[in-house]
């Protein structure tokens, strides 16, 4: 028997979360890869951070922060809520920092690859920045946006430690698959938690050859 | 319409530029030195793709920069052709040539040449639905050429367009090149190769060391012994000829220039015609007398105007022709003995015997 709410959730997190970070980690990646601030490569630290921190540790400031007494709870506190902990949108918010640098650093590689010179050729050819970042900058990048959207993707499915601790275990709001297996091993579902732990492996694998072969395909038709 | 005039002042890392020029409304004027004498950075800073605070530029009237007060690369109306084509690889060729000409259009710019124009003259037809990726170095740059001419520029830039092509891509390119005379904009040329600048160039600006030494009309400057260009083991001087008639029996060619006439073998097109004739200074020699019996069949009454130093082994003579010395001017490399042996000195008349002319564009 599969439990099909924690899978449902869990798909849904990962798309959201998704969509959020192309939105708010393209900007960011294409400063960082044409800013020569000096203090851009501090910038670029606190992004990459997610990767060493452990997950609890981010748990844990995330917890304060959207808890009724952080920036969250004030925040919920305009609709009526008390905190932003233990919901799904706190959830949300905790996934897009933690997988920010899965998406930022691709697609900041692919931006600096492009290098300076389609920019100002489009610029001698009448394009304002704008244009020539929608026409040239965006379509030159297209594999960074590719591996950065299915890294973003794959690591908020399998993401564990910060779920935890901002997201609880609510079922249909913060129950997600990994909390899910978690929770059936402690029960002794061994069953239960080889479905779902199988079905996780098949995914994963799936995601990595998908976007091997993608990225492949792609290279050979740019060079 | 006014040409373009121009001065940049700073410095780029550690290399210090300032330069002031000016260029004619029409025609192709080179901006030409040794590698590393600031040409391309001049390029760049009159497409506004690089920026000195202390600059002023104007092309046909309108102002550009005005110290840094300066319109953004994308306000410009310019084409630029790089070293290398640059193409979008993400685009098909057509896409690419199109990129500039819809935007250009949009902004409501005139046209310099139309679409189907352009890919007829470049030869564009069988590549257009092709990836830029697949192309030859000869085919990509005439498809920035071409792309450059549909932007519907107000000035043309090319930045050494043929320096990263081999020997038989650039004879295929030539020809287009010789084709923008026919333009009503300027061209800016960036070249460090004096073949090609001879070929191509009306005027010229010399560069070394992000300074201007000198500019001019090119033969004026080919001609002036106190330039570089005068010492250079090729030095020679462009003559701008035009067909005056044909010997069907003999098959050669008669050029009219101001000053004198040439005759060249082959037939070189309707009378009218212009030509460019290129006549080396190490292939003229000078004599007192004119020859009476020689088998060099141009000779050419002259004065001398000047020469550079003579304290070498060899003495640049500048020789002004016709029997005033009011014509064009040539430029003979003699040794210093001749020169004492003949008694020469400047405004002397002369006989320019000519050895060999060379004819450098074959499409005019």
């Amino acid at each position: 028997m599969v439990d099909w709410q924690p899978i449902w959730l869990t798909l849904k997190l990962a798309a959201v979360t998704t969509a959020i970070l192309l939105i708010i980690g393209t900007p960011i990646a294409w400063w960082l890869a044409r800013s020569t601030a000096w203090w851009k490569e501090g910038v670029a630290a606190v992004v990459a951070l997610p990767l060493v921190l452990p997950p609890t540790v981010l748990g844990f400031y995330l917890l304060l922060a959207l808890g009724p007494y952080g920036p969250g709870g004030w925040l919920a506190a305009l609709w009526g809520e008390r905190s932003l902990a233990f919901t799904f949108g706190g959830l949300v918010i905790g996934s897009v920092l933690y997988s920010l640098p899965f998406v930022v650093q691709p697609i900041r590689n692919a931006f600096q690859a492009i290098g300076d010179r389609p920019l100002e050729v489009a610029a001698t050819l009448r394009a304002s920045p704008l244009d020539a970042f929608l026409t040239v900058a965006l379509p030159l990048a297209r594999p960074g946006f590719l591996t950065g959207a299915v890294l973003a993707f794959a690591h908020t499915v399998g993401e564990f430690g910060v779920v935890l601790m901002i997201g609880g275990n609510i079922p249909g709001t913060t129950k997600v698959l990994s909390v899910a297996i978690f929770d059936h091993v402690e029960a002794l579902e061994w069953e239960r938690a080889h479905v779902l732990a199988g079905g996780m492996l098949v995914f994963s694998f799936t995601v990595i050859l998908i976007m091997m072969t993608l990225e492949r395909r792609m290279g050979r038709a740019r060079a | 319409m006014t040409g373009l005039s121009a001065r940049f002042r700073g410095t780029v890392g550690r290399f210090a530029l300032d330069v002031a020029f000016e260029a004619p409304a029409r025609g192709i004027t080179a901006l030409f030195g040794p590698s590393g004498c600031g040409k391309t950075t001049v390029l760049r800073c009159v497409a506004g793709l690089q920026h000195m605070p202390d600059g002023h530029l104007t092309v046909g009237g309108a102002v550009w920069q005005d110290g840094r007060r300066s319109r953004p690369t994308h306000a410009r109306p310019i084409g630029f052709v790089f070293q290398d084509a640059s193409l979008f690889p993400h685009l098909s060729v057509r896409a690419n040539l199109t990129y500039g000409q819809s935007r250009a259009a949009r902004l409501g710019a005139a046209e310099v040449v139309r679409f189907d124009e352009v890919v007829a003259l470049l030869g564009l037809e069988p590549l257009l639905d092709r990836s830029p990726q697949r192309l030859s170095g000869g085919e990509r740059q005439r498809v920035a050429i071409g792309r450059a001419l549909l932007s519907r520029p107000g000035l043309l830039l090319m930045d050494e367009p043929l320096s990263a092509l081999d020997r038989f891509s650039k004879d295929e390119i030539l020809p287009y090149l010789e084709a923008l005379h026919g333009l009503s904009i300027p061209v800016l040329y960036v070249s460090h190769d004096v073949a090609e600048v001879e070929r191509l160039a009306d005027h010229l600006v010399l560069l070394d060391q992000g300074r201007v030494v000198a500019a001019g009309p090119l033969e004026q400057l080919q001609a002036d012994p106190a330039l570089p260009l005068a010492r250079l083991p090729e030095a020679g001087v462009v003559l701008h000829a035009t067909v005056a008639d044909h010997d069907p029996d003999y098959g050669l060619t008669t050029l009219a220039f101001d000053g004198g006439v040439l005759v060249v073998p082959g037939r070189l097109g309707e009378a009218g015609t212009p030509r460019r004739a290129r006549i080396a200074a190490a292939d003229v020699s000078l004599t007192r007398q004119p020859p009476r019996e020689s088998s060099i069949l141009n000779c050419l009454p002259a004065r001398i105007d000047g020469s550079g130093p003579r304290d070498g082994v060899m003495i640049e003579v500048v020789l002004g022709l016709g029997g005033e010395g009011r014509g064009e001017r040539l430029l003979a490399r003699i040794t210093r003995r001749s020169w004492d042996a003949l008694g020469l000195a400047v405004g002397d008349a002369v006989y320019a015997q000519v050895k060999s002319v060379a004819l450098l564009n074959r499409n005019p």
